[in-house]
C-alpha cells in the first residue's frame, strides 16, 4: 500500500441553478487574457447538450482518454508512444478554434466615430484574433437551457443506448428537462494529460495531486490537448503553451477555496483531502467498465484506520493532513454515502471531481388537453424522472445503472425522511421502508441532509494546510522565493520569436 | 578588394562569427527566456492546410539535415558506399526527392501563412525572414544536386575537410579552392542561418522531447526530496 493524498472534490448536481458565477469567477482572475479569450478553464454545461468543445464526449471524434487493448494494455487513444513520431508535426486528433469558438469583441469606437447619418451606428462583432468583421457561429454557453433542442439537446453523445420513445420524450414540449453540469479539470489520479505529453511539462503534484503544466517547459506539441478526454487543456494559441485549471493552487496554498468552489451561489461545490492507493491505480484503470465506478471507490482509503494512517506517515503525510482526510466532505459523499461519482470513468483517467446525480421531476404526460403528471407520488419513483436512467448512467457509470440507481435511491429516501419529520403529510413507517431500501439509516439521511442544505462554507471546504511553505528557509532565500511563487519564473510569458 | 581576403572574411571569420553566436545565444535564451522555448504550433486556427505545409516540409527537412551530418560525420563512410553506380544514383535521387519536399513545404508554408488572415497574427517579421532565408538556401541546395551531380561523393572530399579544419580550430579554406560560386553561396548562407537560428523559432528543434519514449507513464513531482 503506497498511501498518497489528494486535494478531491464534490460537485452536487441537484443544487446548482445554472448561473454561470462560477465560470466568471474564473475567467476574470485567470484567463482574460490575449490567447486565453475563448478558455473556460470552469464551465458550466446543459444536459442533454453537446457541450464545450462541442460533442466533446464524442470519443469517436476526438479520440481522448485511454482505451484497454485486446492484450490488457492500456493505450492512449490520440497518441501512443509510437505514434507520437509522425504525429508530432500534425497531430490528427488536434481539436481546432471551430470545434471551441472564435472569441470576439465589438467595435465600440464606431458608436462615437460613426459620421453623421440617418441611422443609429451600431458596433459590429470582430474578432479577437485578427479584428476582422465575424459572422458569429458559436460562443460560450451557446446551447445555455436549450434542453429539447434538436440542434444540441438531441445530439447528446450521452443519449447512446436511449429506446427511439425514450428520446422523443426528451424533446416532447410537456416534459422537456434538462439540467446543469458544471466541468473544471478532475485532477485525474491517471491522468492522459500528462501520460501524452512528450516534454514531460505536465506532472501532477505529489503532496495534493493538483495536476499543472510547466509553462517553461511545454513546446506546444500539444498532445495533451488531444489526449484529455474532458478537454480542460486547452492551447493558447498566442503564447504557444497549453494551459489548463490548476486549481486555484495559490489560493489553497493560502487557505482559500478556488475561485469557483468560492463564488459558487448554489453553494454545490465541496472540497477535501482524499487518501488513496497509488499502488493499485494500473490495476484499477484496467478493470472492465461495469467494474469501474466500484474499482475507483475502492482506491479510496479510510482515514480512520489504523493501518492507513500508519502507512500514510510513513509515506510522508502529514497530521494536519491525516486530520483534514477525517474531516473531508468529499470522503463522506464518495464512500460513506456513497452518492457522488465520478464522470465518464470509462475514459480510465480515474477522475477525482465526483458528482451528485440530480434528481429530476416526474415525468408528465398529455392524454387530452391538460398535462398530467404519471405517478401521483408526492416523491415518484426514480424510474418515472423525465432524465432517463441511462442517461445519467452513460454519464456517470459507464453505461451501468446501479451507481446512479443506488444514489438516486438514496436521495429520494432522504426526501422522505425529512418530510416525514419536518411536514409529517407522509407517514413514518413508508419513510423508514424507503430508508432501509435505499441502504440508508435515520442518522445518515439527517447528516446528508445537514451537508447538503445547511453546509457552511468550514462544511464544505475543509482544506489542509498545503506544505509547500514547509521549511522554506532551508531550501531557498524566501524572498527569493517570494518573487517565484505562482507561475514560478519571474521572466514575463512572452511569446517567443 | 583583394579576393582572398574576403574569403577569409567568408568562410573563416564569418563561420566563426555565427557559430560562436549560435552557442552563446541559444544557451543564454534558454536560461533568461525559457519559456519562449516553442514550436509554436499553428494547428490551432488552422487545421487543413496544416498538414500538407508541415508534414512535407519536416520529413523533407529532416532527412536533408541528416544527410549533411552524416556526410560531415562519416564521410569515408559515404565515400566507400557511393563506390557502387547504383547504391550512388539511389542516394543522389533521394536526397534530391528530400530537397523537393522541403521545397514544396516551405512554400506551402509561406502560402498557408499568406493566406489565412488569422495565421498572419501569429506571424512575426523574424518568421518572414527565416522562410526566406530556407527558401533560398533549399533553391540553392537543389540547383547544386541538379547543376553539379555526385555531391554526396563531393561533399565528402571538399566539404567535410573544410568543415572539420573549422571545427578543429585549424581553418584551412583550400579545400575551398575553385568550387562553383553557387556552392561558395549555400556554405555562407547555411552560416548565416545558424547564425541567425537562436533569435528564431528554430530553437525548437533544441526541446525536441526525448526521455518521452522511455520515462514513466505518469510524472509526479514533489516538493521537497523523495
Ligand atoms: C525532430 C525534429 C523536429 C520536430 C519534432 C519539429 C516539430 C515542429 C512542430 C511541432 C512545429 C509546429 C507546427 C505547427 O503545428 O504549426 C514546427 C514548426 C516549424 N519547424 Fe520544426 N521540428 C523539427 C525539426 C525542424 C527542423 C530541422 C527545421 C528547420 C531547419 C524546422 C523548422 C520549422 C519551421 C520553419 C516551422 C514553422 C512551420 C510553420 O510555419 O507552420 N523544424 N516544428
Ligand atoms: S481532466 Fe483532463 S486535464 Fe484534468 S487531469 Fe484529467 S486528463 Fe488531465
Ligand atoms: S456558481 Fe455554482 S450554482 Fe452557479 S453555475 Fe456555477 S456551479 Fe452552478
Amino acid at each position: 500500500m503506497q498511501v498518497r493524498s489528494q486535494v478531491s472534490m464534490v460537485f452536487h448536481l441537484d443544487k446548482c441553478i445554472g448561473c454561470h458565477t462560477c465560470s466568471v469567477a474564473c475567467k476574470n482572475i485567470w484567463t482574460d487574457r490575449k490567447g486565453a479569450e475563448y478558455m473556460w478553464w470552469n464551465n458550466v454545461e446543459t444536459k442533454p447538450g453537446t457541450g464545450f468543445p462541442t460533442k466533446w464526449e464524442d470519443q469517436d471524434k476526438y479520440k481522448g482518454g485511454f482505451e484497454l487493448t485486446d492484450n490488457g494494455k492500456l493505450n492512449i487513444k490520440s497518441t501512443s508512444k509510437t505514434k507520437i513520431i509522425p504525429n508530432i508535426f500534425h497531430n490528427p486528433h488536434m481539436p481546432t478554434m471551430d470545434d471551441y469558438y472564435e472569441p470576439w469583441t465589438y467595435d465600440y469606437q464606431n458608436l462615437f466615430n460613426a459620421p453623421e447619418g440617418p441611422v443609429q451606428p451600431t458596433a459590429k462583432p470582430i474578432s479577437m484574433i485578427d479584428g476582422k468583421d465575424i459572422d458569429i457561429q458559436s460562443g460560450p454557453n451557446w446551447d445555455d437551457d436549450l434542453g429539447g433542442s434538436p440542434i444540441y439537446a438531441e445530439n447528446d453523445p450521452n443519449l447512446k443506448g436511449l429506446t427511439e420513445q425514450q428520446k422523443h420524450e426528451l424533446s416532447a414540449i410537456e416534459r422537456l428537462v434538462f439540467f446543469y453540469f458544471p466541468r473544471i479539470c478532475n485532477h485525474c489520479l491517471n491522468p492522459c494529460c500528462v501520460a501524452s505529453c512528450p516534454s514531460g511539462a505536465l506532472y501532477k503534484r505529489g503532496e495534493d495531486g493538483i495536476v499543472l503544466i510547466d509553462q517553461q517547459r511545454c513546446r506546444a506539441w500539444r498532445s495533451c490537448v488531444a489526449a484529455c478526454p474532458y478537454k480542460k487543456t486547452y492551447f493558447n494559441w498566442f503564447t504557444g503553451k497549453s494551459e489548463k485549471c490548476i486549481l486555484c493552487f495559490p489560493r489553497l496554498e493560502t487557505g482559500q477555496a478556488p475561485a469557483c468552489f468560492h463564488s459558487c451561489v448554489g453553494r454545490i461545490r465541496y472540497l477535501g483531502v482524499l487518501l488513496y492507493d497509488a499502488d493499485r491505480l494500473e490495476e484499477v484503470a484496467k478493470l472492465p467498465d461495469e467494474e469501474l465506478v466500484e474499482g475507483h471507490r475502492s482506491l479510496i482509503l479510510d482515514p480512520f484506520d489504523p493501518q492507513v494512517i500508519a502507512e500514510a506517515r510513513k509515506n510522508g503525510i502529514s497530521e494536519a493532513v491525516l486530520e483534514s482526510a477525517q474531516n473531508s466532505p468529499v470522503y463522506k459523499f464518495v464512500k460513506v454515502w456513497k452518492i457522488a461519482l465520478p464522470p465518464h470513468i470509462e475514459y480510465r483517467t480515474l477522475p477525482m471531481l465526483f458528482y451528485v446525480p440530480p434528481m429530476s421531476p416526474v415525468q408528465a404526460s398529455k392524454p387530452e388537453d391538460t398535462i398530467k403528471h404519471n405517478s401521483d407520488n408526492l416523491f415518484h419513483d426514480i424510474d418515472d424522472s423525465r432524465v432517463p436512467m441511462r442517461f445519467l448512467a452513460n454519464l456517470f457509470g459507464a453505461g451501468h445503472e446501479g451507481g446512479v440507481r443506488y444514489a438516486l435511491s438514496k436521495q429520494k429516501a432522504v426526501r422522505w425522511h425529512r418530510r416525514a419529520e419536518t411536514v409529517g403529510d407522509v407517514d413514518r413507517e413508508t419513510a423508514d421502508r424507503i430508508l432501509r431500501e435505499a441502504n440508508c439509516s435515520r442518522e445518515e439521511a439527517e447528516a446528508i441532509y445537514e451537508l447538503t442544505t445547511l453546509c457552511k462554507f468550514e462544511d464544505r471546504f475543509v482544506i489542509p494546510p498545503m506544505h509547500r511553505e514547509q521549511a522554506i528557509e532551508m531550501m531557498k532565500d524566501p524572498y527569493e522565493h517570494k518573487k517565484e511563487v505562482g507561475f514560478g519564473f519571474v521572466s514575463g510569458p512572452a511569446r517567443g520569436l | 578588394m583583394d579576393p582572398r581576403v574576403l574569403d577569409q572574411f567568408l568562410f573563416i571569420a564569418l563561420p566563426y562569427v555565427c557559430l560562436f553566436t549560435f552557442f552563446l545565444m541559444t544557451i543564454y535564451r534558454y536560461r533568461t527566456e525559457k519559456f519562449s522555448y516553442s514550436s509554436l504550433s499553428s494547428q490551432f486556427l488552422e487545421n487543413k492546410q496544416h498538414f500538407w505545409a508541415v508534414v512535407p516540409f519536416h520529413y523533407g527537412i529532416l532527412a536533408v539535415t541528416l544527410g549533411h551530418f552524416i556526410a560531415f560525420l562519416v564521410p569515408r563512410t559515404v565515400l566507400a558506399w557511393n563506390s557502387h553506380p547504383l547504391r550512388l544514383y539511389i542516394l543522389e535521387i533521394s536526397a534530391l526527392a528530400f530537397g523537393l519536399l522541403t521545397l514544396i513545404g516551405l512554400i506551402s508554408i509561406v502560402m498557408r501563412r499568406g493566406s489565412f488572415s488569422k495565421i498572419r497574427e501569429v506571424t512575426t517579421t523574424t518568421d518572414w525572414i527565416l522562410f526566406a532565408l530556407l527558401i533560398v538556401q533549399t533553391v540553392f541546395g537543389i540547383s547544386i544536386a541538379v547543376i553539379y551531380p555526385w555531391g554526396s561523393s563531393w561533399f565528402a572530399t571538399v566539404l567535410s575537410p573544410y568543415l572539420w579544419s573549422i571545427f578543429l580550430l585549424n581553418p584551412d579554406i583550400s579545400y575551398l579552392a575553385g568550387s562553383p560560386l553557387l556552392v561558395r553561396s549555400h556554405i555562407v548562407l547555411a552560416f548565416l542561418i545558424i547564425g541567425f537560428f537562436p533569435f528564431t523559432r528554430l530553437v525548437h528543434l533544441l526541446v525536441v522531447p526525448n526521455p518521452y519514449l522511455w520515462r514513466k507513464v505518469q510524472v509526479v513531482r514533489w516538493y521537497g526530496n523523495k
